[in-house]
């Protein structure tokens, strides 16, 4: 299987790269092929280098409480060009019902404090394998 | 050393030494025994501390271990300063107001994303982030309100502001003239430490030497009209945050000192006259010992370097004040109310280490900003770490303590060490440039989380003694889109209502000022007064300094 190709974004204006940082090793420790965006990004920003990269998976990751506003735009935008395949999952400091909510709007899991990378890179090897088995 | 002191260091080495077989037999249990990265003997004796430690040496005087007054807690408990901002202006006034009723004795600004990078609430990039995490302020006119019915001439005020701190200050001075108060009688810091930014924090608005120049600018204009203002707080709290070790965060933040203390000199400031108005934040984390032997050793090594490298002779120079807040990073999500357990260790150790004030964190802020009853437990945890547990009664207790001195060498140790290695790259402003700095403290916190998720490291609730019945839910705060909409509303009003000729005629000489060697607090202050936006002043200066980019890596 070729390997699964993740965008990890900073969406905002939010500093907090630690735990960017720290997933995008361990997803590429685990063979994935990661790019990351750097600090301080627009919606549009990161929703055109996932398509220009062509990737499979996009990991933000928001620590501001902008959460409600900015993830949902890089849905949209993704799908505005007919990107529904491309996993948007995430993380950072989002409350319990926020998080339902996103979810319930069309994003992937999303993660708190404390989740191992372990649990991350199981979640994106199983709905890879899902959607490749769906598409083949 | 007599011969009677001889006949009994031998003797202390025989018995470590009977002491070390017994000990090397033993069933251990199986952890990891250490502090930040280094692992800990099991035991301290006479024999790991030098013979000139701190034990000879009292507190207030050189170079400071033990603190910096004579009277220890004695003649002033630190200042208990809970950092609080969250939606609009009036939001939060009315939170200060209620800190203080409840016996809060200092404030601190915490601002919104769009404040800390220069941007308006009206602005494009602003929209979803305004009044998130802390106040949004874009004028003068929000810095009245976020003070009203607050005299500034009695309460001190800390800002946290780093990228456009200049300007946020010209506000503050500003909204101070407002209420009849002069810039003489203002007490307070502003943490306007970008250097940390760079390497940790992120709020960043122009490249590295325009943002140095006008740091020195506050400098030399503070000391002559807020003199009794720290213009910097030179902040160790988000290089630890950011995964950085104890002796990591004490040598890049003294390395950030002695790098503003060397351009205030070059720009021909005399170091007596700006290095009394520098003061420090240190993040207090979870190794008790280490962190205190950490506070010990900061005050002892910026006292030594401002004296001898520096040739300061004013006592105020070499003294080390600083504020500390608990370590957000150590509380976790899962089971919440634990972490009002780990605050309470935390402080006792700022406290021991000899704080002059102190923020605890509340136990919701892995969720949500926090509830204002969150906030009273933490205010609480200090009231009574100061009068019920006897701590503040004796000054640097710990001293003589035979880990503790050990200890307080070693990091004095490590950190010399790294400001060799921080030379050898070409120095702070170079390290950063290269991102040799923000590697040194990546590689630090993947290794943290490495250790984690090994199991080699514990955190309770996370990674052992995990709960089946799931996370403990408790009430959060929510800040919602009204904040946004009630502020630009305000901007609109503000905007309307000002001499746009007297804006646009005060951007333009700020604008032609940055071109030239001018200092530039005057004409920002100038712009301030005038009701120029955040943004405004931001862009104009812009214009002529450029934008930071940073270096991408992970």
């Amino acid at each position: 299987m070729r390997p699964i190709r993740v965008l990890v974004a900073k969406p905002g204006l939010d500093g907090h790269d630690r735990g960017a940082k720290v997933v995008a090793a361990a997803l590429r420790d685990a063979g994935m092929e990661v790019i990351y965006t750097g600090l301080h990004q627009t919606p549009e920003m990161i929703a055109t280098a996932a398509i220009q990269e062509d990737v499979d998976v996009v990991g933000l990751s928001i620590l501001s409480g902008a959460h409600m506003t900015l993830i949902p735009r890089v849905l949209d935008l993704l799908r505005a060009d007919g990107r529904e395949d491309i996993l948007v999952t995430g993380g950072g400091i989002i409350p319990r019902e926020d998080m339902d909510a996103l979810e319930a709007r069309g994003t992937g899991r999303l993660f708190g404090p404390g989740t191992p990378t372990s649990e991350l890179v199981e979640y994106i090897h199983n709905w890879f394998e899902a959607r490749e088995a769906q598409t083949a | 050393m007599t011969t009677a002191e001889m006949l009994e260091l031998d003797r202390l080495r025989e018995e470590v030494a009977q002491w070390r077989a017994r000990f090397d037999a033993a069933k251990k249990r199986n952890a990891l025994f250490a502090n930040s990265g280094e692992v800990v003997e099991p035991l301290y004796t006479a024999l790991d501390i030098s013979g000139d430690a701190a034990a000879a040496e009292v507190p207030g005087e050189f170079p400071f271990t033990r603190g910096i007054h004579p009277t220890g807690y004695r003649g002033k408990l630190w200042t208990m300063r809970q950092f609080a901002g969250f939606g609009t202006a009036p939001e939060t006034n009315a939170r200060y107001k209620y800190l203080l009723s409840r016996g809060q004795t200092g404030l601190s600004v915490a601002f919104d994303f769009p404040t800390l990078m220069g941007y308006d609430s009206d602005h494009a990039r602003s929209e979803g982030e305004v009044g998130k995490c802390g106040v949004a302020i874009s004028s003068l006119a929000d810095m009245e309100t976020l003070f009203e019915g607050i005299p500034l001439d009695k309460v001190s005020v800390s800002m946290t502001i780093n990228g456009p701190a200049v300007i946020l200050f010209a506000f503050y001075v500003a909204a101070a003239e407002k209420q009849g108060v002069a810039a003489t009688e203002l007490r307070g810091t502003i943490q306007n430490d970008i250097l940390k930014e760079y390497m940790a924090q992120h709020a960043w608005v122009y490249p590295i030497e325009p943002a140095l120049r006008l740091i020195v600018d506050n400098f030399a204009w503070s000391a002559e009209h807020v003199p009794l203002w720290n213009t910097i707080s030179i902040s160790g709290y988000h290089i630890r945050e950011a995964g950085a070790t104890a002796a990591q965060e004490l040598a890049f933040t003294l390395a950030d000192g002695f790098t503003y203390v060397e351009r205030g000199i070059a720009r021909g400031l005399d170091v007596d006259d700006f290095a009394p108005r520098l003061s420090f934040f240190w993040d207090i984390h979870n190794d008790f010992f280490e962190e205190i032997a950490k506070l010990r050793a900061a005050r002892r090594i910026w006292a030594r370097h401002l004296k001898e490298r520096f040739g300061a002779k004013d006592t105020r120079s070499l003294i080390m004040r600083f504020h500390s807040q608990t370590a957000g990073v150590t509380l976790t999500a899962q089971q919440p109310m634990n972490n009002i357990v780990r605050v309470a260790y935390q402080a006792m150790a700022a406290v021991l280490g000899g704080t002059q004030s102190l923020h605890t964190n509340s136990m919701d802020e892995t969720l949500a900003l926090p509830t204002e009853q969150a906030v009273q437990v933490a205010l609480r945890t200090q009231q009574v770490l100061a009068y019920e547990t006897g701590v503040p009664n004796v000054a640097d207790p710990l001293g003589g303590s035979y880990y503790v001195e050990a200890l307080t060498d070693k990091l004095e140790n490590e950190a010399e060490a790294l400001f060799a290695k921080i030379e050898e790259v070409g120095g702070v402003v170079r390290g950063l440039e290269t991102g040799w700095l923000q590697r040194q403290i990546s590689e630090s916190s993947s290794r943290q989380q490495w250790e984690v998720e090994q199991r080699r490291r514990t955190i309770v609730g996370v990674n052992d003694f995990v709960t089946e019945e799931g996370e403990l839910t408790i009430p959060l705060l929510k800040v919602g889109i009204e904040a946004e909409r009630e502020q630009r509303a305000r901007m609109a009003e503000m905007r309307a209502s000002r001499d746009d000729a007297l804006v646009q005629g005060r951007l333009t000489a700020l604008r032609d000022a940055a071109k030239t060697d001018a200092n530039l607090m005057p004409f920002i202050l100038d712009c301030a007064r005038a009701y120029c936006t955040l943004y405004e002043i931001r862009a104009a200066m812009e214009e002529v300094f450029g934008a930071y980019r940073e270096p991408v890596f992970f």
